[in-house]
């Protein structure tokens, strides 16, 4: 894995207007994702992780371009070795730019056309995309559907066949048809039976290693993301509020939500009694979002300061890869109940 | 697994079928389970395993193209001579007595298990006017109390709202007030977190350990999440394909994993910490069809351990301390406890 | 080459609806009745040797049998080519008001579903005003302006008819776009008609076809209800509707039940057939279904 940047999101916002009545009246705006930047490496895994309505799939949908962000960049490293910003190409270059951006979705059940066979699900992408004669597309239809251990004379079936974990190894195949440089994976696994998610998980490892593929894996599940990626970025409300290379964010959190996120993921393991860091109430909404820290309602180490000023996503100290959005971040890990016991 | 003062629940070769289109599927086959009293068992497995059936069965709520083949469940209430569940009307008056009142059940889903017309202290009154003798305004004060209990802020004006105005965690709450309101002695919980967001599911976990340190109920928590299971029960009962695969307290199972199926199970989940170092071990294949289930061992499939005599009756046997095992590889290592 | 790989996977979808309805005892019924009446009345020349509008006073009401195996009408027509010549007009205006409604409906429907915005509203409200709207008084307007003729009744049943098919495809839009494969084919950089039209759209053909069906047998229905009262086809070209119409005094019900009761029983034998069919076909259709 090499240290060349791939993506870089710049500022990204993304607001939707909160209608009402009739004549569809705006009341308010969902801060869906809130001024967010970073950036992914080429050959990584970058994890996004948080609970519902932190913006993750958002922000997943935005780099795919789903939906158009309503200010900020996608800066994106063209062939040449240039940042392009995909939020500004012409017509033209915007659809040559979705053969290198690709999404496997959570819902394995409707990812695929029901009255369409997996082969012409396949076909279709690689013809638009200019790859190949027929006979060469139906010859890489087979090989990814083999490359995902399924037959490849499945390609003559259809959706409603195939189990809910080959259907999603059927996706991830699909993805990849066109060649792919990075692929955001939104809950690829949590809609799968426990004994199935490893398979997948291991497959999209061993994809990622064959193919060179960058993933950014969006998932609310701590223990998946941390075994998936090499960096993770937890989000509260719209925001980044840590972003460090997993070891890190495991053992060196320094943010009061990533302990607290951390902390209620059950362990399937007994030993030393765990103390469990139990937030207060509900995660508030994402239409009139807190002032200053967005954690401050529910922090239980908040200072008059939190309530004013938002925190910037810094640098931490101790290492170039880790950030954090909290203003007490170098004091606050010294207090006397902040290490959570781990067995 | 002696007849013992401390068992509330046992139940014993219980066999539930379903014929759909001439074709029986076979979703509780077999279960044999105590259920301490006070305590908590975790019942998990995979969707489809007959988990919720079991659960479901144990309340005779089951639907129409369900037949009960055999066995039976023990309840030995303290209020009650112990009494045959199975062998009472599903509709009757005894079963109506200890259904929502002696046994209360909780769903995975609190969004579609709360009536979003009615308010919310109406719908938890509902079961103590049903079950018990007593004034609308006094079940009003002890729904209040529940709530209150619950900590729900404010519950004097949360009582009065509908359940579009509460949260997931919240409605969560709310659930778990109606299932504790005729004070129960046993709470079934079905995935009642799976919906839930993990800081929620912490404080909805940490909630029901601290009623039931309160009030001491019984709950079998059924759940798909080998965390939960470790963080919260006593006793584990692993289930695939209509049987028990794996009984014991959780430090047997957890400590001394001794099915193929319980092993492979937890290999075969990423644990936070471990940050990807050792690839995770997937179990290989899927799940059989219910309808057509291999002869013996429905695991053996998938087993790195499967033998021939796999294919034929699978042992069920103790391997000390009331840890039982149904795999042909526990067979000779069963502890000779006096029978 | 590539047209034949594409060729492959259709005909191999095709085959399997096929296959599907052939099993279908009820779908193979309709299919037949309806193919039975059909041939029947699009070979009428070689059926039967009677012109169905010359009178003939020589053989009035004649009950059937002998040389009319159907009777014959008040002015001694041959009831029997009278019901295969009417078949061709009631059919045709059922079917061709039918597929012109459902592509409208249809295109309206795939558009207003996928895009929204002011086009849906517009159209939603347009619906809604044909729908609340009189349908007979829309014929007297138009018959009052263009005159009765047989395509100004196809053009009424067209212009009232979208509007189930239009509710409908509009609805599984609606749900549809938000799938997952959706938004995959525009991950893909796929257009947005090509979309709608080729990936949508299919999803949403089994009621779509139904809805077909159902309106066929709904506007042979209403043809032969406003032929009946006058207001149909004009009463020179035989209809199913049309033949009704002279049997609409007290005594031809009671005495000569053979001039209304053939155009009847055409009318709701292929009524019957078009719906069994249709029901097959929506089965056949849906590939979840084996």
């Amino acid at each position: 894995m090499g240290n060349e940047i791939l993506l870089e999101l710049k500022n990204i916002r993304k607001y939707f207007p909160v209608e009402e009545g009739m004549f569809r009246r705006t009341v308010g705006t969902v801060k869906a994702v809130d001024d967010v930047s970073l950036f992914v490496r080429r050959g990584e895994t970058l994890g996004l992780v948080g609970e519902s309505g932190c913006g993750k799939t958002t922000l997943g949908k935005i780099i795919v371009r789903l939906h158009k962000p309503t200010q900020g960049q996608l800066n994106y490293r063209l062939d040449d070795g240039g940042f392009k910003d995909l939020l500004s190409l012409d017509k033209q270059e915007s659809f040559h730019a979705h053969r290198r951006i690709q999404m496997v979705f959570q819902d394995p059940y409707s990812s695929l056309n029901p009255v369409k066979t997996i082969l012409s699900a396949f076909d279709e992408p690689m013809r638009v995309h200019g790859m190949a004669s027929a006979k060469e597309r139906k010859q890489r239809t087979a090989d990814l559907l083999e490359a995902v251990n399924l037959r490849s004379e499945y390609m003559y079936r259809y959706p409603h066949e195939f189990s809910g974990g080959q259907l999603q190894r059927i996706s991830i195949a699909r993805a990849l048809c066109i060649k792919p440089d990075l692929v955001v994976c939104d809950e690829p696994v949590s809609a799968l039976d426990v004994s199935i998610q490893a398979q997948v998980l291991n497959l999209m490892k061993e994809l990622q290693r064959r193919m060179n593929l960058t993933y950014v894996f969006i998932a609310h599940d701590l223990s998946v993301v941390e075994y998936m990626s090499n960096r993770i970025a937890v989000m509260y409300l719209g925001k980044i509020v840590e972003l460090a290379g997993s070891g890190d964010l495991y053992s060196r959190y320094r943010h009061p939500y990533t302990r607290a996120l951390l902390s209620a993921v059950p362990i399937p393991e007994i030993g030393a009694k765990k103390s469990r860091v139990v937030l207060e109430g509900d995660v508030p909404s994402p239409i009139n979002p807190p002032e200053g820290c967005r954690f401050h309602t529910r922090c239980s180490f908040s200072q008059a300061r939190c309530a004013q000023e938002e925190p910037p996503l810094r640098p931490y100290a101790e290492h170039e890869d880790h950030w954090v959005a909290c203003h007490f971040a170098e004091t606050l890990h010294q207090a006397d109940d902040w290490v959570i016991q781990q067995p | 697994m002696s007849e013992n003062k401390d068992i509330l629940l046992s139940i014993r070769n219980l066999k539930t079928h379903f014929h759909v289109r001439k074709r029986v599927i076979r979703a509780v086959d077999g279960v044999s389970l105590d259920v301490r009293a006070g305590k908590t068992l975790g019942l998990v497995g995979e969707s489809g395993c007959g988990k919720s059936i079991t659960a479901h069965t144990i309340l005779r709520l089951l639907p129409k193209t369900a037949r009960i083949k055999d066995g039976e469940i023990i309840f030995h209430s303290r209020k009650r001579q112990p009494v045959d569940l199975l062998k009472l009307q599903p509709s009757g008056k005894e079963m109506r007595g200890i259904r929502g009142n002696d046994i209360s059940m909780i769903f995975q889903d609190p969004m579609s298990s709360l009536n979003p017309v009615y308010r919310i202290g109406d719908q938890i009154v509902e079961s103590i006017l049903e079950h018990e003798n007593t004034t609308r305004a006094e079940a009003m004060e002890r729904a209040l109390e529940m709530l209150k209990r619950l900590s729900i802020p404010s519950a004097e004006k949360r009582i009065r709202e509908y359940p579009h105005q509460f949260s997931g965690g919240m409605k969560q709450r709310v659930m778990i007030a109606m299932g504790l309101i005729c004070n129960p002695e046993l709470l079934i919980a079905d995935e009642p977190t799976t919906a839930l967001d993990v800081t929620i599911q912490a404080q909805i976990l940490e909630l029901m350990q601290e009623l039931q340190r309160q009030l001491g109920f019984t709950i079998i928590l059924i759940t798909h999440n080998m965390g939960i299971v470790a963080d919260v029960a006593d006793d584990v009962a692993v289930m695939y394909m209509g049987k028990i695969m794996e009984f014991g307290s959780k430090e047997d199972v957890f400590l001394r994993p001794s099915h193929p199926y319980t092993r492979a199970l937890l290999k075969s989940v990423p644990v936070l910490g471990n940050s990807g170092r050792d690839l995770l071990e997937p179990i290989r294949g899927s799940t059989p069809d219910p309808s057509d289930l291999p002869e013996g061992c429905s695991f053996a499939p998938r087993c790195d351990f499967a033998k021939p005599e796999c294919g034929q009756a699978i042992p069920y046997v103790d391997v000390g301390n009331g840890h039982l095992v149904r795999c042909v590889l526990a067979e000779g290592r069963e502890v000779r406890d006096g029978q | 080459m590539e047209a034949k790989a594409q060729k492959i996977v259709k005909s191999s979808r095709m085959r399997n609806v096929a296959s599907k309805l052939v099993s279908n005892k009820a779908a193979l019924l309709g299919l037949a009745i309806i193919v039975i009446i059909i041939l029947l009345c699009a070979l009428a020349p070689l059926m039967t040797p009677y012109n169905p509008t010359k009178p003939d006073f020589s053989a009035q009401v004649q009950p059937p049998g002998g040389a009319h195996p159907f009777g014959t009408d008040k002015l001694g027509r041959d009831i029997l080519a009278r019901v295969l010549y009417g078949g061709r007009v009631s059919i045709l205006i059922g079917l061709s008001g039918a597929v012109g409604g459902m592509l409208l409906g249809v295109i309206i429907g795939s558009l207003c579903g996928y895009f929204r915005g002011w086009l849906d509203a517009v159209f939603v409200k347009v619906a809604e005003l044909v729908s609340i709207f009189p349908q007979i008084l829309l014929v007297l307007v138009l018959v009052t302006i263009l005159q009765q003729s047989m395509y100004n009744l196809i053009m009424i049943f067209i212009a009232t008819g979208w509007v189930a098919t239009f509710r409908m495809v509009r609805g599984r839009f609606f749900s549809l776009r938000e799938e997952s494969f959706v938004e995959a084919c525009r991950v893909f950089g796929l257009g947005d008609l090509s979309i709608a039209f080729r990936h949508i759209l299919p999803n949403c053909l089994g009621p779509v076809i139904v809805q077909l069906t159902l309106n066929t047998a709904g506007f042979i229905l209403q043809e032969a209800a406003l032929s009946f009262i006058g207001l149909g086809v004009p009463s020179g070209t035989p209809t199913w509707g049309n033949i009704m119409n002279a049997a609409k005094e007290i005594v031809s019900i009671n005495q000569y039940p053979w001039v209304w009761l053939a155009p009847g029983l055409a009318i709701a034998l292929f009524v019957l057939g078009v719906n069994f069919f249709g029901d097959g076909l929506r089965d056949a259709l849906d590939p979840k279904q084996i």
